[in-house]
C-alpha cells in the first residue's frame, strides 16, 4: 500500500471484478447442483454432467484470479473497519481462495482415485492426478462434502458482512467490487 | 460475525468515513431484512438438498433399503454382491460404424475387464438357477474414453423406474418374526404394477441356461446412437453366447454352493468364452423410456463384433472389484435415452460404490484359490 494519495485505488481492477461476479455465480450454481445431485435419481446424470466441467472451469479461473490479484494494487479497506474486522475480512478471503483451489482439486482427485473418467466435453477428459485407490476415493469423497458445507457457510458470512456494510454501515464497501466504475470519494 | 461486534460503536471508532445512521427503526428493519435474506439463502440450499422432503426417494434411501433387505457386508456391492472377475478383449468388425461414431465400433481390438455376478446383496449366498446373472464390462478405448455397461440375463427389466424397484424391495422385506417376505405384500405390489407382472411373464418364458458361459446378457435400457453424419437412432444391445443354449438340468442345480461360478471358472480355464455383441435398432414409436417392454420382433439387428473373455480372477486380486459399472460411462457416439432408470442406476451405483469404497474388504466367496483349481 505504498501508492500515494492521488493514485490510490478505490476499486479492484476490472478483470478481478468480472472474475468475482462470474465465479460467485459459478460457485453458487456448483453448491446448489452438488447438494441437489446427491439427493437426486432422475436428474442425477444431468447435474453431474454439469458439475464436473464447471468445477474444472472454476479451478482454471481461480488460477487466473490469484495471479491477477498478486500482480495488481488492491483498494484499501474503508476507514469504518476496525482492526479486528480487517483481520476477519482478510482471513475469510484467504479461506474462500483456499476453498476455490482445494474443492475442485479434491473433486478431481477423488474421481482420479476411483478411476472414473472426468469428461469435460465430447471425448475430451482429464488425466488422473492420483493412483487408483478406493480408500483414497472414500476419504476425498467425504472431504468434498465437508468442504462444500464449509464453503457455503463461508459464503453466507461473506454475503452477510457485505449486506451489513452496504445497508447498515453504508460505507460504500460494495463499490470496491461492483462491475461498473465507481469514482473515488 | 466480527463485523457485528466491531460495528456496534461505529461512530466513536473512526472519523472521516461516511456518516453512520444512528440506530433506529429503519436500521432495525434493514437488519431484519438482512437476516431474512440470509435465512432464505440457507433455506434454498437445504431445499435443493432435499432436507424438507424426508420421504423423497434418494440414492441414499434406496441403498438403505437394499441393506435392510439383504444385510450389510463390509466392502461389497449392495446388490450383485457375489461375483468373479474376468479379462479379455472385444474385436470390433466395423459393422457398428454406420450406427455410431463411437471409437469402440471401428474395426480393431479393445481391452475389456469385467465381472460376472448374481443378484442379491449377500456375497456368500449359494448360487441358484433362478438368480439374476449379471455381467459388468469396461471397454478401454484407444482414445482414452471408456464404455461401461452392466447387463443381466433378463430380456426385460421387471421395474419401469427406481420407485417401482424400491417399492418392490420394501414389499419383499422379510418379516421380523417369520424371516420370510409377506406374500400378500408381493401380490399387492404386482396388482399395482401391471408392467412388472407383464415383464415377469416374459422373463419366465426364457428359461435360464445351464451356466454363465451360455447365457445371453441384455443391456436392458435403450440408448441413443449417433453416427458420423449426425443421425441419431435408438438402440438396445445384447451379448449372445457363441456356446449354444443348454437348458439347466435339475440335477446340476443344488450340487455345490458356487456351482454357477465354479462352472464359469472351469469353462474359461478350458478355453476362452465368446459372445457376439448384437445391436437392435429401434423404429419410431418403439418405447425408449421403459425397460419393462420389449421391442417388437423383427427389428433390425447388427452383429458388431465378438467379446472374448480368456482369463478369470477372484475379486480379491482383480481391479474389477473396484470398478463402478455405471451404465452412463459412455463414449461419444452413445448417449442415454429418455429412460428414467438410467440416471437412477447411475446415482444408486455411485451411492453403493461410495459406501463400499471406504469399508474394510472382506474375503470374496470365490477365493483366489478357487479360480486356480
Amino acid at each position: 500500500m505504498s501508492a500515494n494519495m492521488t493514485t490510490e485505488r478505490t476499486q479492484f481492477n476490472g478483470l478481478m471484478r468480472v472474475l468475482h461476479w462470474l465465479m460467485a455465480a459459478m460457485v453458487l450454481t456448483m453448491l446448489g447442483i452438488g447438494v441437489a445431485m446427491v439427493a437426486s435419481l432422475g436428474d442425477y446424470h444431468t447435474l453431474v454432467s454439469i458439475h464436473r466441467p464447471l468445477g474444472i472451469a472454476i479451478l482454471i479461473l481461480v488460477v487466473i484470479r490469484l495471479v491477477t490479484r498478486l500482480s495488481s494494487t488492491l483498494p484499501a479497506f474503508p476507514p469504518t473497519m476496525s482492526q479486528q474486522e480487517r483481520l476477519a475480512a482478510h482471513a475469510s478471503e484467504m479461506l474462500l481462495y483456499t476453498l476455490l483451489f482445494v474443492e475442485p482439486l479434491v473433486g478431481w482427485g477423488m474421481l482420479s482415485a476411483a478411476r472414473f473418467p472426468i469428461v469435460l466435453f465430447g471425448s475430451v477428459h482429464l488425466f488422473p492426478i492420483l493412483p487408483h485407490s478406493v480408500m483414497v476415493y472414500a476419504f476425498l469423497r467425504e472431504a468434498h462434502t465437508i468442504l462444500a458445507y464449509l464453503f457455503f457457510l463461508t459464503f453466507i458470512a461473506h454475503f452477510g458482512a457485505i449486506l451489513f456494510h452496504t445497508l447498515i454501515v453504508r460505507d460504500g464497501m460494495l463499490g470496491r467490487m461492483v462491475p461498473w466504475r465507481v469514482r473515488a470519494r | 460475525m466480527a463485523q457485528l461486534t466491531a460495528n456496534q460503536e461505529p461512530k466513536t471508532t473512526h472519523g472521516g468515513g461516511e456518516s453512520v445512521n444512528p440506530p433506529g427503526g429503519s436500521t432495525l428493519v434493514r437488519l431484519a431484512g438482512i437476516g431474512i435474506l440470509l435465512l432464505g439463502v440457507v433455506a434454498a440450499f437445504l431445499y435443493l438438498g432435499g432436507w424438507f422432503s424426508p420421504r423423497k426417494l434418494t440414492p441414499g434411501r434406496f441403498v438403505d433399503e437394499f441393506q435392510r433387505v439383504n444385510g450389510t457386508y463390509s466392502g461389497f456391492r449392495r446388490n450383485h454382491a457375489k461375483g468373479v472377475c474376468v479379462r479379455g478383449f472385444f474385436d470390433s468388425n466395423g459393422q457398428g460404424t454406420p450406427l455410431s461414431k463411437a471409437v469402440v465400433f471401428r474395426s480393431g481390438r479393445v481391452p475389456v475387464i469385467g465381472r460376472f455376478s448374481i443378484g442379491g446383496g449377500d456375497p456368500y449366498a449359494g448360487d441358484a438357477l433362478s438368480d439374476v446373472r449379471g455381467l459388468g464390462l469396461q471397454f478401454s478405448l484407444s482414445d482414452g474414453e471408456q464404455w461401461r455397461t452392466a447387463m443381466v440375463n433378463l430380456p426385460v427389466f421387471p421395474f419401469k423406474d427406481a420407485q417401482a424397484f424400491y417399492d418392490n424391495l420394501v414389499a419383499s422385506q422379510p418379516d421380523p418374526t417369520t424371516h420370510q417376505p409377506d406374500p400378500t405384500k408381493g401380490a399387492a405390489f404386482l396388482a399395482s404394477h401391471p408392467e412388472t407382472a407383464r415383464a415377469l411373464g416374459i422373463i419366465k418364458s426364457h428359461a435360464p441356461s445351464s451356466g454363465f458361459d451360455n447365457s445371453t446378457f441384455y443391456g436392458l435400457n435403450a440408448f441413443r446412437f449417433t453416427n458420423a453424419d449426425g443421425t441419431t437412432i435408438p438402440v438396445r444391445w445384447s451379448l449372445v453366447p457363441v456356446r449354444p443354449y443348454e437348458a439347466a438340468s435339475a440335477t446340476e442345480a443344488g450340487q455345490d454352493k458356487n456351482f454357477l461360478f465354479d462352472g464359469l471358472i472351469a469353462s474359461i480355464l478350458q478355453h476362452p468364452l465368446q459372445w457376439h455383441l448384437i445391436l437392435t435398432v429401434g423404429q419410431p414409436g418403439d418405447p425408449t423410456n421403459d425397460a419393462t417392454i420389449p421391442w417388437p420382433e423383427g427389428r433390425e439387428t447388427v452383429d458388431v463384433g465378438t467379446l472374448t473373455l480368456d482369463s478369470v480372477e477372484s475379486e480379491e486380486t482383480s481391479p474389477a472389484r473396484d470398478i463402478n459399472f455405471d451404465p452412463l460411462v459412455l463414449p461419444v457416439g452413445i448417449a442415454p435415452s429418455d429412460d428414467p432408470l438410467l440416471s437412477a442406476r447411475s446415482a444408486i451405483y455411485s451411492q453403493s460404490f461410495t459406501r463400499r469404497a471406504g469399508e474394510k474388504k472382506l474375503p470374496s466367496a470365490i477365493a483366489p484359490a478357487e479360480v486356480q483349481k
